[in-house]
């Protein structure tokens, strides 16, 4: 009798210390499971607090709007609008050019390829996603600048072309994966329908399945303009990096270069100027990412 | 006999809208054959053993790619050692342990949002939290990547995790076993394949990145060690690609570089492929 009372005692207690056991390893698991969360903050607390005191001291409308970047002039001006539209105008031309190239691509493999060349270009264009953006910068600089410099008889070919053509091939895996993955997903049976009531094949991909599959064509577009805003090296090394304002066959500068570029040697007030940059490209970001999550929930439902 | 019945215009759509997509389609697959090609012939030929064996010497004017190699690898195995436990325990507490909806919800946004930030504002908030505090070095960079995949880790687990058929983990609490016992032998196997795929595709991105580097990691091309090395600024082959050709225009050496990280992209896609495949037949059977 007393045996049995002792015994269970002692299963009582190691229940207890099993469950603390479990306790403590769901703690555990709580806090790896809020890192990412911890993250976001830690480097949005970070971007803010370095990249505001410059705002304020040269003037959110100097900065913004002032059109002439010297920070190491004699009277120094603190001007990024160069770079908000160097930016925008290099995004704007990469997907003015790539969507198409990329869309095309897509529905093609999508619907038209046979299995096997599928399977094959699907693996060239993950190929093309995983070559270093440092490679695509450095074909750039030996073909596309010396190329656009003796076709269109310009002085100087490290321009916003070289970067927009740079970046339309850089985004190009990106919108082609995720409009695949969208079409792919279509029901069967709208394109067997569509097909039963006469229409072709092509007139089925493009006026059943695209539409039925646009919510992701729009998330891979947005994520093509995602790419191609926060793109650096590859930029660095084709565009010249002059603070110009845009202009096809100017030398400029984007966001993401104008922090790279002087990064290295800056200080004081000019190196506050390119925290405040980073702040603003990253604004720039963060509504990319709530506007592909908006298209991404539509797709899902 | 129908597309004889056709309107013209119809037939026209049919054509122009064909005959585009191939013409797309066609330009996409022509620029991977180019940039394979170009990339190749032009650096192959430069990839000497004794540019692979050395570091570079001024006095010798020698340019030798093995202190960015080494550095490449010790960076690989430093994120991956740190980023594993991370992103795997986040993906377990994911979808084993979190019972609040708005928090998973929270955790994932987190982590979309994270993997959409680019490598250049990693770079930054890097270089103002790790390279300020314990100095520009290969650590530093690993811990700032360790931040820039943690998405990526994290997803692939997930996934694989959704493929361990509920009924095994119903199985072993029925059994009596704890929430702790379930997940480390029955979860945690299940989910093997999702971390190796993760794996692969974090050292993919590893290889290929620089803007978060340049300036956490520096570019020493010192020769050392893995524990001095870590601790110690160092280049890996993107950026010391970029900087032979930027700063330097030594495009040979660049090209040599370009070269061998086509190759090593070409491998990792591969890997990548045949895991995905390997693991896709093991779980029909």
């Amino acid at each position: 009798m007393k045996q049995s009372v002792k015994s269970e005692a002692y299963a009582q207690q190691r229940m207890k210390s099993k469950q603390r056991m479990e306790r403590i390893i769901h703690g555990v698991f709580l806090l790896l499971g809020l890192i990412t969360v911890g993250c976001v903050l830690l480097i949005t607390l970070y971007l803010v607090i370095s990249g505001l005191p410059a705002i304020v001291e040269i003037g959110p409308v100097d900065f913004f709007l002032g059109q002439e970047w010297a920070p190491t002039a004699g009277e120094p001006s603190y001007g990024i609008l160069p770079f908000i539209l160097s930016s925008v105008a290099g995004t704007a031309g990469a997907i003015l050019l790539g969507v198409p190239i990329g869309f095309m691509t897509a529905v093609f493999l999508s619907k038209m390829a046979p299995s096997r060349l599928k399977d094959v270009m699907e693996g060239a264009v993950s190929l093309l996603a995983g070559i270093p953006s440092v490679v695509y910068g450095l074909v750039g600089m030996m073909v596309l600048v010396p190329g656009i410099r003796k076709l269109f008889n310009v002085p100087d070919g490290a321009s916003l072309l070289a970067a927009i053509v740079v970046l339309t091939v850089m985004i190009l895996p990106s919108i082609i994966k995720m409009s695949v993955t969208a079409l792919d997903a279509v029901p069967r049976e709208y394109e067997d329908a569509s097909l039963a009531l006469g229409a072709t094949a092509v007139e089925t991909y493009f006026r059943v399945s695209v539409p039925a599959a646009r919510s992701g064509i729009a998330a891979a577009v947005v994520l093509g303009v995602g790419r191609a805003i926060g793109e650096a090296m590859a930029v660095m090394m084709v565009a010249g990096n002059a603070p110009n304002m845009p202009g096809l066959f100017e030398s400029v500068r984007f966001l993401t270069t104008a922090v790279a570029s002087e990064m290295a040697y800056s200080s004081g007030l000019q190196r506050q100027a390119l925290f405040s940059i980073a702040l603003v490209l990253f604004l720039f970001i963060m509504l990319i990412n709530a506007t592909l999550n908006f298209f991404l929930k539509r797709e899902k439902e | 006999m129908r597309s004889n019945q056709l309107s013209g215009r119809r037939k026209g759509y049919d054509v122009l809208m064909r005959s585009l997509m191939i013409l797309c389609s066609g330009l996409t697959a022509a620029l991977v054959l180019f940039l394979l090609v170009y990339v190749l012939s032009k650096g192959l030929p430069n990839v000497t053993w004794e540019m692979l064996s050395t570091s570079p010497s001024y006095l010798t004017k020698r340019v030798g790619l093995l202190p960015d190699i080494l550095n490449t690898i010790y960076i690989v195995l430093a994120t991956l050692v740190m980023v594993l436990p991370l992103g795997v325990g986040a993906a377990i507490y994911l979808t084993e342990y979190a019972s609040n909806k708005k928090l998973v919800a929270v955790i994932e946004y987190a982590a979309e949002t994270l993997s959409g930030i680019p490598s250049i504002i990693y770079g930054l908030v890097g270089m103002l939290i790790f390279s300020n505090n314990i100095g520009t070095s290969l650590m530093a960079g690993a811990m700032t990547l360790v931040i820039m995949n943690l998405p990526t880790i994290m997803r692939s687990t997930q996934e694989s995790l959704k493929t361990v058929p509920q009924s095994y983990r119903e199985g072993a609490f029925g059994l009596g076993a704890g929430k702790w016992r379930v997940v480390r032998t029955v979860v945690l196997p299940g989910c093997v394949d999702g971390v190796i795929t993760g794996c692969i595709l974090t050292v993919g991105r590893i290889l290929g990145e620089s803007a978060a580097l340049l300036f956490t990691a520096g570019f020493a091309h010192a020769l050392n060690g893995v524990w001095e090395g870590l601790w110690s600024p160092g280049a890996t082959l993107t950026v010391a690609l970029y900087v032979y050709a930027k700063d330097q225009g030594e495009f040979e050496v660049a090209f040599a570089a370009a070269a061998i990280l086509m190759l090593l992209t070409l491998l990792i896609n591969l890997s990548a492929a045949l895991v995905q495949k390997h693991f896709a037949k093991r779980r029909s059977l």
